[in-house]
């Protein structure tokens, strides 16, 4: 076990633990952003750089600081480890040229993008870049390609995480899509504008932190806050059959893996769950998925407030603001 | 004259083969070191000697060698990062094109210290003639038994592979070039864990320059003792210095380190002095990565004591008014350089050789490159010049590999030292100038 402090909080984690992940098991503001990292991918993480965090202490052993910032979704912690995340100025000013740059060739079109009121760029920009582009050149833009039937890929708006990658690894049984070309040139793309076909493909739609990576059967359906989530499942043959149901009014217009309070799907479901039943027979329905994010989808008020729930959560955040570890809430986002 | 240990018989004829670089002494290093030495006796001499990566970083080899798991279990492999990409660089390209045998020779002695039975040299693709040269001397030393099973009678055996990449800058970050030997992409790996417990094949590697290699030598010829008495304080031995720009003598010099930048730049026996009877401007001293100097601050340091070539004095005053010896790649620019021009070069190289990976370097060079590119057209704006400053603070020390730091610092020197250049260019272009850019 090791114990570390982040921005003032201590906590004692297993050995091996990344700072990202013990910062998560504190909770609240001092976690930081990740746009690459997915913990149920192995290798991801490390490339989009939001993440940074100065590591002032390295160890008890070693109490020099680490000369530059580290990513915190890839470096693990070490007994006396002292982490800064939004303590440190120099944090909050490398995050913000990171997120500059994550935007220099955005094409910043949420307006017509399905991915807008779930993108995680979204948020980390209202989080943690300016208001205003100093860039005035022209954006890079790329075709927008079909990767299989039920899968949009629109690389213009991509960043580069390469999650899609990982998912193309690690899930699906034949590589079908990779990197091209390198810099900024380098694009997300089947070898030869291959049809991505295989059980599992459609996972990588939820893993894009981005409106890169779109499902066919939903798009320009409609915005993702005008839909309720509902948890359903059902009896899959091929992978779990969790997953979330957006519906609008008794129609299913589309269909996810659940996502935990930091956008990631922690059991894939497979293609037949995502694209085939689109009718409610075909689902048990559990109820309203609770959406636990700085997200827009929950204004759309399609759950009760427990107000129990409420209180508890009050009560959570009250023990947190203490400086206390922040125990662990009362209901399960998975 | 100054002492020569690499390039001692670069003039004989012949020296290519094996049977002249026999006779003029060669592999008497590694009949010592199997014959005589056990394999951390070579390291120790290493370490005695002071010797410090040529490849840019300047770390001390020895120290390296000593990092490397021994205790594992697993195979042991030493790379040469023949990779030699950084613009002004070409030192180890002339070493391996006309004394190949010495990176051979360097390359067994290692292996034999840090206990590899495989061994690569990783040659950039651009160099495919050199790597011709290279399998040429490796069958020879094949042939004559200093390759392969049981090398002179005894019990260590090793094989020793030449490995072209495809061209890329990349490629020649240690991590990045253990990926592409592996055969996949050249992205760079995070780190840790380092080449040392976990490089190539996930076994622990070493990655060292050609000169770095070719310098264990020497140093296990004299011992570490003698070679360090070569240089001045911790810089060691001797260094190739690749010499270009507007000198009158271009070329590859092997120098004593500790020789004055001065002597260096305008002795008969070096570079010559700048061409065409025109005045020194700047420097750029250690490949295109490193900080730019101008004139003043190369020759003495802020301190007014005359800078020499060593690792310390071409740093002494840090980024400010200093700069890093690097690779050794010194670039000369007389008076009617235009700065602004040739940092434009530089970040074009850098944005069409970053990977990709890292958001900072990938999105990050291409815009300080399409900046300058607009200040060059006679379209940028004074405001221009702080976005430059501010992007390349925003890459710096922020990205996966070195890659990033190396497109940032000619940026924040080059502005540092003539940012009135910069501002003269911002402003005379948005008065409607045509801008003139000095051509020779």
């Amino acid at each position: 076990m090791a114990k570390v402090t982040i921005d003032g909080i201590e906590i004692e984690v297993p050995d091996g633990t990344t700072i990202l992940n013990a910062a998560r098991q504190i909770g609240g503001k001092i976690v930081p952003p990740a746009m690459c990292y997915y913990t149920s991918l192995k290798d991801t993480g490390g490339k989009c750089r939001v993440c940074l965090v100065k590591v002032s202490q390295g160890s008890a052993k070693d109490p020099r600081p680490m000369p530059k910032l580290v990513a915190s979704c890839r470096t693990p912690v070490a007994d006396g480890m002292v982490v800064q995340n939004i303590t440190s100025p120099d944090v909050l000013e490398a995050r913000k040229g990171v997120v500059e740059f994550l935007l220099l060739n955005h094409p910043i079109d949420c307006p017509i993008c399905d991915q807008a009121g779930e993108c995680d760029l979204q948020d980390l920009t209202y989080e943690h870049g300016t208001e205003v582009t100093r860039t005035e050149f022209e954006r890079r833009t790329f075709d927008k390609i079909d990767i299989g039937d039920k899968i949009k890929l629109h690389m213009t708006r991509c960043i580069m995480c390469y999650r899609c990658v990982y998912v193309a690894d690690q899930l699906t049984p034949e590589r079908v899509h990779g990197v091209l070309n390198r810099g900024d040139h380098s694009e997300i793309s089947t070898y030869i504008e291959k049809a991505v076909d295989n059980d599992f493909s459609g996972n990588m739609i939820d893993v894009c932190p981005v409106g890169a990576l779109t499902d066919r059967t939903f798009r320009f359906k409609s915005r993702v806050w005008f839909t309720k989530p509902m948890d359903a499942h059902r009896n899959c043959s091929k992978c779990c059959g969790k997953v979330v149901l957006w519906m609008k009014g008794d129609d299913i217009l589309r269909v996810t893996g659940r996502k935990d309070h930091y956008g990631e799907v922690r059991e894939f479901i497979c293609n037949e769950c995502r694209f085939e039943h689109k009718n409610t027979a075909d689902w048990v329905i559990g109820g309203p998925r609770h959406i636990n994010r700085h997200s827009v989808i929950s204004q759309n008020h399609y759950e009760k407030v427990d107000l129990q729930k409420l209180r508890k959560e009050i009560d959570r955040q009250i023990v947190f603001q203490k400086g206390k570890q922040l125990p662990e809430t009362s209901t399960s986002h998975s | 004259m100054g002492k020569k240990l690499l390039l001692e018989h670069i003039n004989e004829p012949g020296i290519q083969s094996f049977e002249v670089y026999r006779k003029k002494g060669g592999y008497a290093s590694v009949e010592k070191a199997l014959k005589t030495m056990k394999p951390d006796d070579v390291t120790e001499e290493v370490k005695r000697s002071g010797l410090r990566g040529r490849g840019g970083a300047g770390f001390p080899t020895g120290m390296k060698w000593s990092f490397i798991d021994k205790k594992s279990g697993k195979p042991r492999y030493l790379v040469c990062n023949a990779d030699e990409s950084e613009p002004g660089t070409f030192k180890d390209r002339y070493l391996m094109e006309h004394i190949p045998h010495i990176l051979i020779e360097g390359m067994i002695t290692s292996s034999y210290a840090l206990g590899a039975n495989t061994s690569y040299i990783y040659i950039r693709g651009e160099y495919m003639y050199v790597a011709q040269i290279l399998e040429r001397a490796i069958d020879e030393a094949y042939a004559n038994g200093f390759l392969g099973d049981h090398i002179l009678g005894t019990d260590y055996s090793l094989n020793l592979y030449v490995h072209v990449g495809a061209g890329a800058y990349i490629c020649g970050e240690e991590t990045a070039l253990l990926e592409s030997l592996e055969g996949k992409r050249g992205n760079p790996r995070l780190k840790p864990p380092f080449p040392a417990v976990a490089g190539l094949y996930s076994c622990p590697t070493v990655v060292n320059n050609v000169e770095t290699i070719a310098a264990v030598v020497p140093i296990v010829n004299l011992g570490g003792d003698e070679y360090a008495k070569i240089g001045v304080g911790r810089s060691t031995g001797t260094k190739l210095i690749s010499a270009s720009g507007h000198i009158n003598k271009p070329g590859v010099y092997e120098i004593e380190l500790g020789l004055p930048v001065e002597e260096f730049i305008f002795s008969e026996e070096y570079c010559g002095g700048v061409w065409k009877e025109r005045r020194l401007k700047a420097v750029v001293a250690g490949g295109s990565s490193v900080p730019i100097l101008p004139a003043g601050l190369i020759l003495t340091t802020a301190k007014g004591e005359p800078r020499l070539m060593t690792y310390e004095s071409l740093a002494d005053g840090g980024f400010v008014t200093g700069t890093m010896l690097g690779s050794g790649g010194f670039i000369v620019m007389d008076e009617t350089t235009n700065i602004v021009q040739n940092l434009f070069t530089f970040t074009r190289f850098y944005r069409h050789e970053s990977c990709g990976q890292c958001s900072p370097c990938r999105e990050g060079t291409a815009w300080m490159e399409k900046i300058l590119h607009r200040l060059l057209q006679g379209k940028g704006k004074k405001t221009d010049i702080d976005i430059l400053v501010n992007a390349a603070k925003n890459i710096e020390g922020n990205t996966i590999c070195p890659l990033g730091d190396a497109a940032a610092w000619p940026v924040a020197a080059a502005i540092r030292h003539f940012r009135k250049e910069f501002e003269e260019i911002a402003e005379s272009t948005t008065e409607g100038k045509k801008l003139e850019i000095a051509t020779h």
